[in-house]
Parts: structure tokens; C-alpha cells; sequence
């Protein structure tokens, strides 16, 4: 039996314990936001958080885990669509295909999560998924403007 | 363009007066585009999205309207991240005159498409071609649903049409000032009879059409509500994992199930056609464990010695051949001009395969019984996914249907290819009544690619002692795409598509005038499956004809612009996107220290781009990529800002491809196996991108493909102007990109 704690709920799974944490939150959990893409930790589709900290959940076996590791995915980045990222996505119309937009947002949140005010160069080194779309640009913007929009918020 | 005055076919009514199918609707509710789909309870969800459509009569084929008001527009084409759904709805929604902020959209189902006699006409969603194939008539269903909307207003009122006007779903008898909204009369237009003749808006009087809307497919994109068909769960449905022989045009042998069926999950292991194995389990994990332990031999078949070497050997050899060979472009005599040449230029450039690499590898699930096989798939061409289901089911196409659903990226692999599809079916039929879905490992997915296909490129250049042009032999050699995969297209035996931007005229003809010119292939077809790819031939094209007039442009001691300009003077169109990029660039005044820049230009799939590139090239041969100015002509722009995103993801595309982009052949297979070795750009790689749309009329052009042509020459002209390096190999990864 594993226990998992996703999205502030506790699971209690009884599975192998060599499952990467993807397919347990995909086929157990029924939380397919998150993306099989690559399954070796290079892409980042499959990014969700573990105590904030933006992983890549297809190589995190589930043994790894216990209920004390908080895990969020994109399913509980906010409640109604109003994290500061997800409106400067919409505003800047982000995603094209949107199959790496998941991984995206999760690994765009640590970083503000990390560093509300980023930089460029904080990006470049803190976002390394893959998009085959090209929306680089955007989310670089995206980032930027989410920061903007967190900085209104709390003044 | 003025008003056009189309005639409309009573055919259009006729065949539209059934209401929308349960299996329309089951597509509709699986596109979910309108819903907010959870994968928990999917029959109750599919029950209410039947129900609610079945109360609610379409006006026409492509417009159904809801008592709130909601416009429900139909898009025949799919969605694959370049914004086709919401360039269509704005198409529709424009003669339509409805209110922009109730428009959603649904899939029509291929099945549907061929039930009512082709109503939806071209499923197919490929060659940019999603709004400039299909923008006269969907603004014409958009029409004719206002027409018939009017009509049934007036008649209610006991008025004159003609006294009636609409804005925003608002109808309105002017002279009484009586109001009344679409919903309210869509179920009475439904019954009444369509025009014969509309009247579509001229261009000039466009409010939608060229505004810079939000697209319509965001919000789920950035809660993980989007499902795409990876993430497709039917009730009691089964997960498989396939492997199908490495070596191309290998057959499978043996396997030995014994060794895998008692692991977990573990339901059923199967032959698929003569050359794959795939494992069925409960969960797609479990298949794929079980794939990975399952011991398989294989007949590896004729192709075992084929290698990147002999593959190269064999496209040098059509280099200086003269056997099938077949002429792209043919102006005075090459040979005569090059001989009387005061200097000839002579270069050979090379091109490799590449896998398209979408983020969503293959997939498709199916559920067979033997009346009937549905599918649900990532499709760009639903038509031909529902003929490959038919096939594979062995049934008529009238009891199969496709439900198509978002791409996770198709740039082509998911178009002319429908393996995943024929491939889940095999698996399907051999578990009737259940739902199987089949996913593809990334390793699969860089295994078995319909690859970008592979050419050499031989160039030779006369100038004059002005240094003018003279003469211009371009000898390409290498795979025909159509050979491959639509010989029926080919033109007595030539693959005109091999030509792409070299062609006298149509949507891909040379940008430049040459006096004598010479454009022809040597077609050369290795055991290599080729396939279309985003841009696809205009890519190498354009790469070799660009950089090399870059190299003439040297040779001659003349500015490349200037060079370039001379040649276009019979080509306007490309000549204003090539001086609007020089001029936004900067091109004649100096860059930052350090900083070069290059330029590209070429008409493709109708539309003009050009591209200027800065770079710097460090001391250790480093590359960054500092800005791109990039100017578009697409005759006309639907979503100006769309054609920005398109824009600077094809740089994306074009640059991952030049930097990474390369699949290498060892023993009859491809060795590359994932992203680790198969690389693609990240955003610390991406330039600063600027974006000039500049729609000039009169034609439709398309833009989700053209600028990856000019991504990468204008990137390498300004590699050469750093380095006085002339790259022409690639990718460039690997390469010293100083002076050697």
C-alpha cells in the first residue's frame, strides 16, 4: 500500500512500487492534465509539483513517495482558472496545440513560486520543457506578465 | 475582391434537414470543445450531450444555434495548435452576424461527413491549407444561416425581410424597432427553405475577419481539462503498448506470451498485421512492462545494410546522373549560359531525414464488434483515419465512424499516416466489444516516423563580369515523398512537391527571374519511409536556393540584398516582404558589436515571407541567436495575431530542425530513440522574434507552414557573414561553425 497525498487529498493505492508517479496519477487517479510525452525526464510534460518544487513525474517512482510529499498537478493549480499564470496565458493566448502547456504552467509556477520577479535569464534557466508548437516567446511573456499580475495583487 | 454571389444547392437542405446523429454527438462530446469533460463518467456525459443536441435543430451544416443564444459553429478541418478552429468560426461567424462571445465549435464526424453526401466537403488538414481551401464556403454557410435566421423572423412578425436587419444576434424590423435574438427564431429557420443565391460581404466591409480575437480553445489548455486522445478513458477499456519491427520492412516472427501473461494486468497479447506485437493490459503501464519483457524475433528482412553511408553514396550518385531525372523548371539553356560564364559557383548541400516529433506520440482508440468499429483519434484527416478504420475492421464505411479529438501536434505525421489507426483496429478486433486504446512509446514514435525526406542539393551559378546571374542549375537529388505515399499525385512519374519553391508558378514558385535556369531531381527513394512534414520540401528548398544566392551574391562582390532585389523585380510581392524585414531589421546600418545578419525570402503554400536573422558566433564557435524580423504576406489575414503565434512557432520548428534536427540509419533503423538524442530548441534558445503581417489582398495564402522556410537560410547567411563560414550540412549540431 502507498500512500499519496495529490492535490491535498490522500490516496491509499495498493500498486507496484516501481510505477512512475505519471501513470499513477494518469490510470489510478484519473488526472490526465499531466502528460506522457517523452518518459525520460527530458520533456517536462508530465511536470507537477512536490512540495512546491517543479519534478518531472515520469521518473519519480511512486516508492519514492510517502503522504508527506504534497503533490500538485495542473488540476489543482488553481481553483477557478485565476492563478496569475493561467490569466496571462489566456491574455496572451500562450498555448497552440497545448499538449506541453501542463508541464508549462507547473514548471512556470515553481519558478515564481522560487523567484516572483524573474528574469530572463531566470527563465532560460529554470524552463527547459519542450514545446514543438513554439511558444516560447509567449510563455516567456506569459511569465513576465503573471509576475506583473502577482506584483498588482499584493500591493 | 468585391462581393461574390454564390449559388446555393438545395442539396445543402435537403441533406440537412435529419437532426444531428447519437454519433455525431458522441464525436462532439469527445472534441471537447463545448463541455467541460471529466473522464470519470463519460456515458452519462455522452447520454446528456446526445440529448441536449437532439433538442436542438441546425439551421444548417454549419451553424446550430441554442435557445440561450449559444452559436454552435461546425469545423471540418482539426485543431492542431495552429488556430484553424478559431480562423473557421470567424469565417462563419462573420457573414453569420452573430454575437462573437456565445460562439463555440464541434467536430463534425467523417462518418456524418459521407452519410450527408460530403456536406462539410475536406476533412483533410494539411499544406496550410485549413482556411485558404475552405474560406468561400464556410462564409457561405455562415450566410445562408443568416438568410434562413431573417427569413424566419420576418415571417413571425408578418413583416418584409428586406426591412429586417441583424448585428450581433440581434434582429431587428427597422421600421417598428421590434427586437428579437437568433435563439429565439433558430428552431423556425430550421424548417424553411435555404436561398438559391447569397450574397458574401466584400472584403472591405469585414468586422471579424482580419481582428485579432482570442482563439476559442484556451481555457481548457490551462487546467488539464483538454482531453486529448492519449487521455481518452471509455468505460471498461483496455490499454496496449506496441512494438513493431525496428528494421524497416521487417516482419514479425515469433514472441513468446508465456513469459509475460501472468504479470499484472496482463489481458492479452497479439499479433498486429504481419510486422508488430502489441500487450493488452488494464493500464497502459502494466502493457508496456510486460512489452519490455516480452521476448520477440524478428525477420529483419532485405534492409539490414542499409546505412547513413550507403544512403549518401546513393543520392551522390543522382548528383551528376542522368537516369530518372525529371524537370521542375525549365528557361533557356543552362548549359550554354554556364559555359559562357565569366565565373561559375558550384556548392553541394545536404538535407537529412527528421522525425516530426510530436509532443502527443501516436495514439488512437477503437472499439469493434462486427457490425460496427468506432474510432477516436488524433486525426489531420478524419476521412482518411475513417477509410484506414474501415479497412483494418473489415466492415463498409457505413458502420465505422471517426470522433476526432484535439492534436497534440500533427505538423503532417497525422495526415496521409493512419498506422496508429489501422494498428489499434488489428489489436480491437481481436477483442470484440471492448475498447482498446493503443499509445505509442516516444521510442516507437521515433522508430517507425513517416520522415522528412532526405535530398542532396548540387548548385551551380553563372554571373557575368558584372557579377548578374546568368545561369542557374539546381540538381537535386533524393526521396520523392509521393512515391511513397500518393503516387496518384505524381505528374508522369515526376513528384512536383520535390520542387517546392523552384516551380515556374502556383503556390511555390521561385522568387527569383533567372534568364537560363535548370531545376531537376533525380529521384533516388531509400528504404526510408518519407512522409509530408511540416513545410516540408520548401524547407531544403528553400535552404539551398536561398544560401546559395547568398554565396552567387558573394561571389559577385554585391550586398545580399541588393543582389536579391535585382532578381525579384518581376516579383513584387516577395520583393515587399524581403524589403519590409531589411528595412525593420536594419539591414545597410550597423548591428550591435559582434552581431550579423542574414536574409531569406520565398513564396510558399501561396503566401510571401521573409526572414532577417541576427546572430553572434563566439570564440568557441558558439551560436546565439539574437532577433528575427519576419514579414508575412498571406493575402488576406483572418486572425492577424494567430499568424503572429504561427509565426514565431515556426521558428521554433524551423531553427529545432536546423540546430537538432537529424535521424541517422544503422542496420535498415533509425538510432535515434528519444529527445536525449533527437533534440529540439528550448526557450533559452529562442530569439527575440518580430512579426510583420502584411495582407496585401486578392489572394488566400497560408501560414502555418511558410516561414519555417525562411527560418533557417536567413539564420545561416548570418552564420556566414559572422564567420565567412559556409555551412552546408546539417543539422548544425556537431558542426564547428568557425572557419576551419
Amino acid at each position: 500500500m502507498i500512500k499519496l497525498n495529490v492535490n491535498g487529498t490522500v490516496h491509499t493505492l495498493d500498486i507496484d512500487n516501481d510505477i512512475p508517479l505519471l501513470w499513477v496519477l494518469r490510470e489510478q487517479l484519473g488526472l490526465t492534465g499531466t502528460k506522457y510525452s517523452c518518459g525520460i525526464g527530458n520533456c517536462g510534460s508530465c511536470t507537477v509539483h512536490i512540495n512546491g518544487e517543479a519534478v518531472r513525474a515520469c521518473v519519480i517512482p511512486v516508492s519514492s513517495l510517502d503522504s508527506s510529499k504534497q503533490i500538485v498537478t495542473i488540476e489543482a493549480l488553481s481553483e477557478d482558472n485565476r492563478h496569475p499564470l493561467q490569466q496571462a496565458w489566456k491574455k496572451l493566448d500562450v498555448p497552440q496545440c497545448g499538449y506541453c502547456q501542463s508541464g508549462m504552467l507547473m514548471s512556470a509556477a515553481a519558478l515564481l513560486n522560487k523567484i516572483p520577479r524573474p528574469s530572463d535569464e531566470d527563465i532560460d534557466a529554470n524552463i527547459t520543457n519542450i514545446c514543438r508548437c513554439g511558444t516560447f516567446n509567449r510563455v516567456r511573456q506569459g511569465i513576465h506578465l503573471a509576475a506583473d499580475i502577482n506584483k498588482r495583487g499584493r500591493t | 475582391m468585391k462581393k461574390e454571389i454564390i449559388n446555393v444547392s438545395r442539396r445543402d437542405f435537403l441533406i440537412t434537414t435529419g437532426k444531428a446523429g447519437a454519433g455525431m454527438s458522441l464525436g462532439f462530446y469527445l472534441s471537447g470543445c463545448r463541455e467541460n469533460i471529466s473522464n470519470e463518467a463519460p456515458t452519462s456525459l455522452m447520454a446528456a450531450a446526445t440529448e441536449k443536441l437532439a433538442q436542438v435543430p441546425e439551421v444548417n451544416a454549419w451553424v446550430v444555434i441554442q435557445p440561450d443564444d449559444t452559436v454552435i459553429i461546425r469545423i471540418a478541418r482539426s485543431e492542431m495548435g495552429q488556430g484553424t478552429l478559431t480562423g473557421l468560426a470567424q469565417m462563419v461567424a462573420e457573414e453569420l452576424e452573430c454575437d462573437w462571445s456565445k460562439v463555440t465549435t464541434e467536430y463534425p464526424t467523417p462518418g456524418q461527413n459521407i452519410a450527408r453526401d460530403n456536406v462539410w466537403r475536406d476533412f483533410a488538414t494539411g499544406g496550410s491549407f485549413g482556411i485558404r481551401g475552405s474560406h468561400q464556403y464556410v462564409r457561405k454557410g455562415g450566410a445562408v444561416a443568416r438568410h434562413m435566421l431573417l427569413e424566419a423572423a420576418a415571417e413571425q412578425w408578418g413583416v418584409e425581410m428586406a426591412e429586417c436587419k441583424v448585428a450581433n444576434s440581434v434582429i431587428t424590423h427597422v421600421p417598428s424597432g421590434r427586437t428579437i435574438t437568433y435563439g429565439n427564431v433558430a428552431a423556425a429557420a430550421a424548417e424553411l427553405f435555404p436561398p438559391e443565391q447569397i450574397e458574401l460581404k466584400d472584403p472591405k466591409d469585414w468586422q471579424l475577419i482580419g481582428k485579432p480575437v482570442h482563439r476559442l480553445d484556451t481555457d481548457d489548455k490551462l487546467n488539464g481539462k483538454q482531453i486529448f486522445a492519449a487521455d481518452l478513458t471509455l468505460p471498461d477499456m483496455l490499454n496496449a503498448s506496441i512494438k513493431a519491427c525496428p528494421v524497416f520492412g521487417g516482419k514479425l516472427k515469433t514472441f513468446d506470451e508465456t513469459k509475460v501473461s501472468n504479470m499484472p494486468g496482463v489481458r492479452k497479447v497479439v499479433a498486429v498485421h504481419d510486422d508488430a506485437v502489441a500487450v493488452v493490459a488494464d493500464t497502459w503501464w502494466q502493457a508496456k512492462k510486460a512489452l519490455d519483457a516480452l521476448p520477440i524475433t524478428w525477420s529483419k528482412g532485405p534492409n539490414t545494410n542499409v546505412n547513413s553511408a550507403s544512403i549518401d553514396k546513393m543520392l551522390d550518385e543522382g548528383l551528376t546522373s542522368k537516369e530518372n531525372v525529371f524537370v521542375g523548371n525549365q528557361i533557356g539553356d543552362v548549359s550554354k549560359a554556364l559555359e559562357g560564364a565569366a565565373k561559375v559557383v558550384e556548392a553541394t548541400y545536404r538535407y537529412p531525414f527528421q522525425n516530426h516529433a510530436t509532443m502527443e506520440p501516436m495514439n488512437a482508440t477503437a472499439l469493434w464488434t462486427k457490425d460496427k468499429c468506432e474510432v477516436w483519434c488524433p486525426t489531420q484527416n478524419g476521412t482518411a483515419s475513417l477509410h484506414a478504420a474501415a479497412d483494418a475492421a473489415g466492415l463498409p464505411v457505413s458502420q465505422c465512424d471517426v470522433y476526432k479529438i484535439h492534436l497534440g501536434g500533427g505538423f503532417g505525421r497525422r495526415g496521409a499516416f493512419q498506422d496508429y489507426v489501422k494498428q489499434v483496429v488489428a489489436i480491437a478486433k481481436q477483442l470484440p466489444g471492448i475498447p482498446v486504446k493503443l499509445l505509442w512509446t516516444r521510442e516507437e514514435d521515433m522508430a517507425h516516423g513517416h520522415y522528412h525526406p532526405i535530398t542532396k542539393c548540387k548548385m551551380r551559378g553563372g554571373l557575368d563580369d558584372k557579377g548578374n546571374l546568368t545561369g542557374l542549375h539546381v540538381r537535386i537529388s533524393g526521396q520523392s515523398i509521393l512515391a511513397a505515399v500518393n503516387p496518384g499525385w505524381m505528374t508522369n512519374g515526376a513528384d512536383m512537391f520535390t520542387f517546392q519553391g523552384m516551380l515556374p508558378k502556383g503556390d511555390h514558385s521561385i522568387s527569383y527571374t533567372v534568364p537560363n535556369l535548370l531545376v531537376d531531381h533525380a529521384m533516388r527513394n531509400p528504404p526510408v519511409p518519407p512522409g509530408f512534414w511540416r513545410g516540408v520540401n520548401i524547407n531544403q528548398n528553400a535552404i539551398y536556393m536561398e544560401s546559395f544566392i547568398d554565396e552567387l551574391a558573394h561571389a559577385a562582390g554585391k550586398d545580399p540584398l541588393t543582389f536579391r532585389q535585382k532578381l525579384m523585380v518581376k516579383h513584387p510581392e516577395g520583393l515587399a516582404v524581403l524589403n519590409a524585414v531589411a528595412e525593420q531589421a536594419g539591414w545597410g546600418k550597423p548591428a550591435e558589436k559582434g552581431v550579423y545578419r542574414g536574409l531569406s525570402v520565398c513564396k510558399a503554400f501561396a503566401s510571401h515571407i521573409a526572414a532577417c536573422a541576427e546572430v553572434s558566433v563566439n570564440e568557441k564557435g558558439k551560436l546565439k541567436i539574437h532577433r528575427i524580423v519576419a514579414a508575412t504576406d498571406p493575402g488576406y489575414a483572418v486572425n492577424p495575431q494567430q499568424i503572429e503565434a504561427q509565426v514565431e512557432g515556426s521558428f521554433v520548428y524551423g531553427l529545432s530542425a536546423l540546430l537538432y534536427g537529424e535521424c541517422t540509419i544503422k542496420d535498415g533503423a533509425v538510432e535515434q530513440s528519444n529527445f536525449h538524442d533527437y533534440g529540439s530548441m528550448r526557450i533559452n534558445e529562442m530569439p527575440k522574434v518580430e512579426v510583420i503581417v502584411m495582407p496585401s489582398g486578392g489572394f488566400w495564402g497560408g501560414v502555418g507552414e511558410p516561414t519555417i522556410a525562411v527560418a533557417a537560410p536567413a539564420v545561416l547567411n548570418a552564420i556566414f557573414a559572422a564567420t565567412g563560414k559556409r555551412i552546408r550540412h546539417f543539422p548544425l549540431q556537431g558542426t564547428n561553425l568557425l572557419a576551419s
